[in-house]
């Protein structure tokens, strides 16, 4: 099993949408329960690898636990390397189980089914692949093939500016993208032999081998990953692409592809190129802390609900970018449980992002789906009309406005204390954005559950046991890692400690 | 027993999860279970606290940690601890909770959301006690936003209120403004000490008495801020064309007279002062201090159990309790207990006044809260921890009873306008009579309970190294809080009823029982703090022992009471002075108070109008620049660098093409002619072609 359960997690997904080609499109439902029960299998095989990952094991620029390394085109170097440590188990995690709701979720689509279902699952396979892949060639095979099906997604399911979309969004990425693959070569023709090995190339010398091209090396990088997180101000494709996506389309994208942009800030900047990292450290914080701010702003001049969330997402993978930052942090004193704490903090910023926003989007979909809007001025005294809608859309409100006792909050203090050890300005000013984050969270509660009730919305249905099985489980561990959140940062904290280690 | 200290807040905690999920199907027996989880609670704290004075001894504060979150190689634990302290708070909590659930049964009969009503009021016991018994300051962080959220949901609990709602959010969001201090504190503390564990951090702070932070540029932000203010003063308070240029002028000018006033250069403090300043700005919020107090009268919105429960007794006191409990923090250098004493000082008389203007009851009574909330906190701050806590204790009994005094009026006459009623202590006897002893116990009469309480604080501010202003101020508080209370006695319970409509009756019998106990507790709670047996403050203490007993002291503060109470008198049930004469000269005193000094205003003007601009400002900034100039500017030159490029493909590219083809072409037609299909023709070309080749390898290598 153990050499076995990486490839199987990643391709279970691509079997299964090679299988729901051969089902005859008129079986519309059975095409989609089929489609449901497959991403259950690499779900549970995602807990299998959490539950046997070994917390205190082997890490990544050491190695990586479950580790299969064969060879693919030798004449290239180019390896199939497949492999995790404590930054990826969460994030498998995390896509299998959205991946698995937002199927729940999407089980009344009536538009082409087919094509749906088989282009989400292909999308896991992206999505799973980039964070199991430990070659950067098959990473940027990974990484590329998610733009494939996202693009038909919002292209086909979309909004009605949904072209518009998802070109910009396809364009975007490919730039960023293109980037990243002429740094790729560039670190590859540095590591000697010649290899695409991520840990061949952590091997602590790249910053010196690449020598004066280094800062142009990590810009590349930096670019085709700023893009996806989105950083300031490289993010203008995210609200037209969240708000014309499809709802579980938003989900992901919000959810999951976010997070490789952030991931590959973790697993291929800092610790290949530390040097170069720490160089930039100050750019890269006062850019995450104008995400912050300048995200939570606009977020707070949106009337459409869709687009506020996408604003949102801006802000707070700021704080990701930010507890970054305070782990390349240059300062005096800083220690290695101090940078530990910032990544372990941006980790779980990024995790609990993924389970807040994705709980969002899912929830705006419930209500546009009985509204036909999103417009936030034309609601009103829902509170008291759809009584469980409301309590899960106050739960992941005051989860994205990080809460404790909820588990956004823990990311949050994390990046905090971590970035406080490095820049108390920085923490300060970022404590403008918290504020700000819970002016226009609370505004919008306010708005949609609150006030007098709107007469024309007197018959909406509560939400379904569809939506709520969907929704459930983002609650419950909403709840749980609020409380407790040991389990995760378990995880998380070694890794943290390996990559800390690195910058001393 | 102590070791089971984590169930207090669990089992309300348990009761909330219960309520929520079942609501539906418990209806009205939600209430009892909320009540039974509260009473486990208190069963629970009165056996701990009988093992810890009778057992114990009060000796060796008992801490328990478990490890809770891996932090790089270290680990941080989470805890929770029992001292004196903690006793007095449980106690305070548990019973005023109970009192107020059993009260709600009566007052929120009939309510559509009756289960959730128990469920939040649950959710907050859970909170409030678990900030109590927590011995990590990360712990005391997350019960002190928990309270906040249940605060928030509880003003809010009637949300189709459009007032309810925008004064839940005020509240959530002013305190959250604190709170960030309070997380910035806890911040600095963590990194300086490692750890968040308050016997840790108290272990360390002689050594955060010695790194001096400089603070730059002080005196200039201090500047700038009364210079917005005073522009936000003038354009709340004018009207018409001239208003803007007069507020700006008003603003430049003060800021101009603080900059060359306020003395500049880099202030140094210590690290613990700084530290303490932070947390005191969570307190400020909290506890409703000037200048974050706006939150509070707006929060009479929730239910009246909730403003007894909440809004005057236990949340907002957990200001006070935090300054308290990080006493050895605070105590290292006197900065920041200076700064506590006059903001305490400075808040007791300025809610006071505003307390005078009001007709609203519950708003008198929230004026009052915050008032006696600054009388803590300078009580605190001249050094008075005593006196502090034993206020907080005695003000909790008697304005929770306060409280649901008017809560049980509202509830009798259905309004809350104080002009609409009168002549009600014939009709609701056992409210009239508990409201008394309440308001004598505000008053500080003696013999009850706040006179005892405040007697402390004023001997604390008579003995103050500082001076006597905040003595003064003390002085002048305890004449408003009379002042005001016998207004609101005379204006509600005496005289005849002023609005025929109106029939009020008193209340059932749930609601009253709970009066009764509350006025007890007003005259009894007292008796644990006598002059002359102080069992109060052996227990709890800071430091060197009390001060000397003053005749002098009690007198002023008892004849400051009572004259107050007599003042008022003669206006309001006696009326001697009559309100209108006085009406010419005072016109805008009461302008002024009635407007609440402008304070809405002016954060209306200098940071909510600004932040809506700014907040579109930067969305448009988003949409025409970064998109539409940078974004699409960059896919326009791209589409007219490809248009360039298909105008150099076609013409360029594509004609050294089509050139290479018509040359290939013209070329096929010239070699026509070679191919002539003669074989002898075809050798001799070969023949020459060779020659020619060889001849170029051989003789021009």
């Amino acid at each position: 099993m153990d050499s076995w359960i990486l490839t199987l997690i990643t391709f279970i997904p691509l079997l299964g949408a090679a299988i729901l080609i051969f089902i005859p499109k008129e079986r519309a439902l059975g095409i989609k329960w089929t489609a449901v029960i497959i991403s259950l299998i690499p779900l549970a095989l995602s807990i299998w690898l959490w539950m046997h990952y070994d917390s205190n094991g082997v890490q990544f620029p050491q190695g990586a636990q479950f580790l299969v390394d064969l060879p693919w085109v030798n004449q290239l170097g180019v390896h199939y390397i497949l492999g995790v440590d404590g930054v990826s188990v969460p994030m498998v995690f995390l896509t299998t189980l959205l991946v698995t709701l937002s199927l729940i979720y999407s089980l009344f689509i009536e538009t082409r089914p087919k094509e749906y279902f088989s282009l989400f699952l292909l999308l896991e396979t992206g999505l799973l692949g980039t964070f199991i892949a430990l070659d950067f060639f098959l990473f940027y095979v990974f990484w590329e093939l998610t733009l494939v099906p996202m693009y038909f997604l919002i292209g086909i399911w979309g909004g009605p500016r949904r072209e518009y979309a998802s070109i910009k969004f396809f364009l975007y990425t490919l730039v960023g993208s293109v980037a990243m693959l002429l740094a790729i070569l560039a670190m590859y023709f540095n590591t000697q032999p010649h290899s695409f090995s991520m840990l061949a190339m952590a091997d602590a010398g790249m910053d010196l081998r690449l020598g004066a091209s280094a800062p142009l090396v990590f810009a590349a990088l930096f670019l085709g990953f700023a893009v996806k997180v989105p950083l300031w101000p490289f993010h203008t494709w995210l609200p037209d692409a969240h708000v014309e996506a499809p709802t579980a389309g938003s989900v992901i994208l919000a959810g999951i592809m976010l997070k490789m942009g952030t991931y590959g800030f973790i697993r291929v900047l800092l610790p290949i190129l530390p040097q170069t990292s720490r160089q930039f450290w100050v750019p890269i914080a006062v850019l995450a802390l104008i995400s912050i701010i300048y995200g939570a702003l606009v977020a707070m001049a949106q009337k459409d609900l869709k687009k506020l969330i996408a604003y949102s997402s801006v802000s707070h993978m700021g704080y990701v970018i930010l507890g970054i930052a305070a782990a390349m942090g240059v300062s005096h004193a800083v220690t290695i449980d101090d940078r530990a704490m910032a990544l372990n903090g941006a980790m779980l910023q990024m995790f609990n992002h993924g389970i807040i926003t994705g709980a969002l989007f899912l929830l705006v979909g419930v209500i546009y789906e009985r509204a036909h809007t999103r417009d936030l001025d034309s609601f009103g005294g829902l509170g008291a009309r759809i009584p469980i809608f409301a309590g899960l859309f106050w739960v992941a409100c005051f989860g994205s406005l990080g809460l404790p006792g909820l588990s956004g909050f823990w990311g949050e203090f994390f990046v905090l204390r971590g970035v406080f050890a490095v820049n108390i300005l920085i923490t300060a000013l970022a404590g403008i954005g918290i504020v700000v984050t819970a002016a226009y969270l609370l505004w919008t509660v306010q708005r949609v559950l609150m006030g007098t009730p709107n007469p024309k919305y007197a018959k909406m249905p509560d939400a379904n046991a569809r939506e709520i099985v969907a929704l459930a489980p983002l609650m419950a561990i909403m709840v749980a890692l609020g409380f407790w959140p040991k389990p995760i940062i378990d995880i998380l904290n070694t890794a943290s400690v390996a990559i800390a280690r690195i910058f001393g | 027993m102590i070791q089971l200290a984590w169930l207090i807040p669990v089992i309300p905690l348990a009761a909330f999860a219960a309520i929520i999920f079942f609501g539906p199907k418990l209806k009205s027996n939600a209430a009892y279970v909320a009540i039974a989880a509260i009473v486990s609670s208190f069963l629970i704290s009165a056996g701990i606290g009988y093992e810890w004075f009778f057992v114990h001894h009060a000796q060796a504060a008992a801490n328990f940690y478990a490890d809770w979150i891996p932090t790089g190689t270290s680990v941080l634990r989470i805890g929770f601890g029992v001292d004196s302290l903690t006793i007095m708070m449980l106690f305070v909590v548990t019973i005023v909770s109970m009192m107020v659930q059993i009260f709600s049964i009566g007052y929120m009969h009939g309510d559509p959301r009756y289960p959730r009503f128990f469920a939040y009021l649950s959710l907050f016991t859970a909170a409030m006690l678990s900030l109590i018994i927590a011995n990590t300051i990360l712990l005391m962080y997350i019960s002190w936003e928990l309270v906040g959220l249940t605060s928030y949901l509880l003003i809010g609990f009637w949300f189709e209120k459009p007032e309810a709602m925008r004064a839940a959010k005020k509240a959530f969001l002013v305190t959250r403004v604190g709170d960030v201090g309070f997380f910035l504190g806890l911040l600095l503390l963590y990194l300086n000490t490692g750890t968040v564990e308050l016997a840790g951090i108290f272990k360390q702070v002689e050594l955060l008495k010695i790194p001096q932070v400089h603070i730059p540029a002080l005196g200039f932000v201090a500047s700038i801020i009364l210079g917005i203010m005073a522009y936000g003063l003038a354009g709340a308070v004018l009207k018409g064309t001239k208003r803007l240029p007069v507020a700006i002028f008003a603003g430049l000018a003060i800021f101009g007279a603080a900059f060359m006033l306020i003395p500049h250069g880099p202030v140094q403090m210590s690290l613990a002062a700084v530290a303490s300043l932070l947390l005191f700005w969570g307190a400020v919020g909290k506890s409703a201090q000037f200048p974050l107090h706006v939150w509070l009268p707006d929060a009479m919105q929730g239910p009246t159990p909730v403003s007894a429960l909440i809004h005057a007794a236990t949340m907002v006191a957990a200001g006070v309790y935090l300054v308290a409990r990080m006493y050895p923090l605070f105590h290292v250098d006197m900065t920041a207990l200076n700064v506590v004493a006059v903001v305490g000082a400075f808040t007791a008389v300025f809610a006071a006044t505003m307390g005078i203007v009001m007709n609203d009851i519950k708003q008198v009574l929230a004026y009052s809260t915050i008032s006696q909330l600054g009388y803590m906190m300078m009580g605190l701050g001249v050094g008075g921890y005593t006196a502090g806590l034993f206020h907080l204790m005695t003000h909790a009994y008697f304005k929770a009873n306060l409280f649901l005094g008017s809560g049980s009026v509202i509830h009798g006459t259905g309004t809350q306008d104080m002009r609409q009623m009168g002549g009600l202590y014939k009709k609701m006897p056992y409210t009239f009579w508990t409201f008394v002893i309440a308001t004598a116990a505000l008053a500080g009469l003696p013999g009850f309970a706040g006179f005892f309480s405040k007697d402390e604080i004023l001997l604390a501010a008579y003995h103050w190294h500082g001076g006597k202003m905040v003595f003064y101020a003390g002085v002048a508080g305890a004449f408003l809080t009379a002042f005001y209370m016998t207004r609101l006695l005379a204006m509600t319970f005496f005289g005849e009823p002023k609005d025929k409509e109106i029939h009020a009756h008193e209340s059932s019998k749930v609601m009253v029982i709970p009066l009764m106990v509350l006025a007890s507790l007003s005259i009894l709670a007292g008796y644990v703090g006598l002059p002359w047996n102080n069992i109060f403050s052996h227990y709890i203490s800071f430091g060197h022992g009390e001060h000397e007993f003053s005749w002098a002291v009690v007198a002023m503060g008892t004849g400051a009471g009572l004259f107050g109470i007599a003042f008022a008198s003669l206006i309001w049930i006696w009326p001697v002075f009559r309100f209108a004469s006085l009406k010419p000269a005072l016109g805008w005193v009461q302008t002024l108070l009635a407007n609440k000094y402008y304070m809405d205003d002016i954060y209306d003007i200098v940071i909510i109008r600004p932040l809506m601009i700014s907040t579109r400002a930067m969305f448009a900034f988003d949409r025409w620049v970064i998109d539409y100039v940078i974004v699409n500017g960059t896919g326009w030159i791209t589409l007219q660098l490809s248009t360039l490029w298909a105008i150099f493909d076609r013409y360029v590219v594509d004609g050294i093409v089509n050139l290479v083809g018509e040359l290939t072409k013209r070329g096929g037609y010239a070699l026509r002619y070679v191919q002539t299909g003669i074989v002898q023709q075809y050798a001799l070309i070969l023949v020459v072609c060779v020659v020619l080749i060889g001849w170029y390898f051989v003789l021009l290598r």
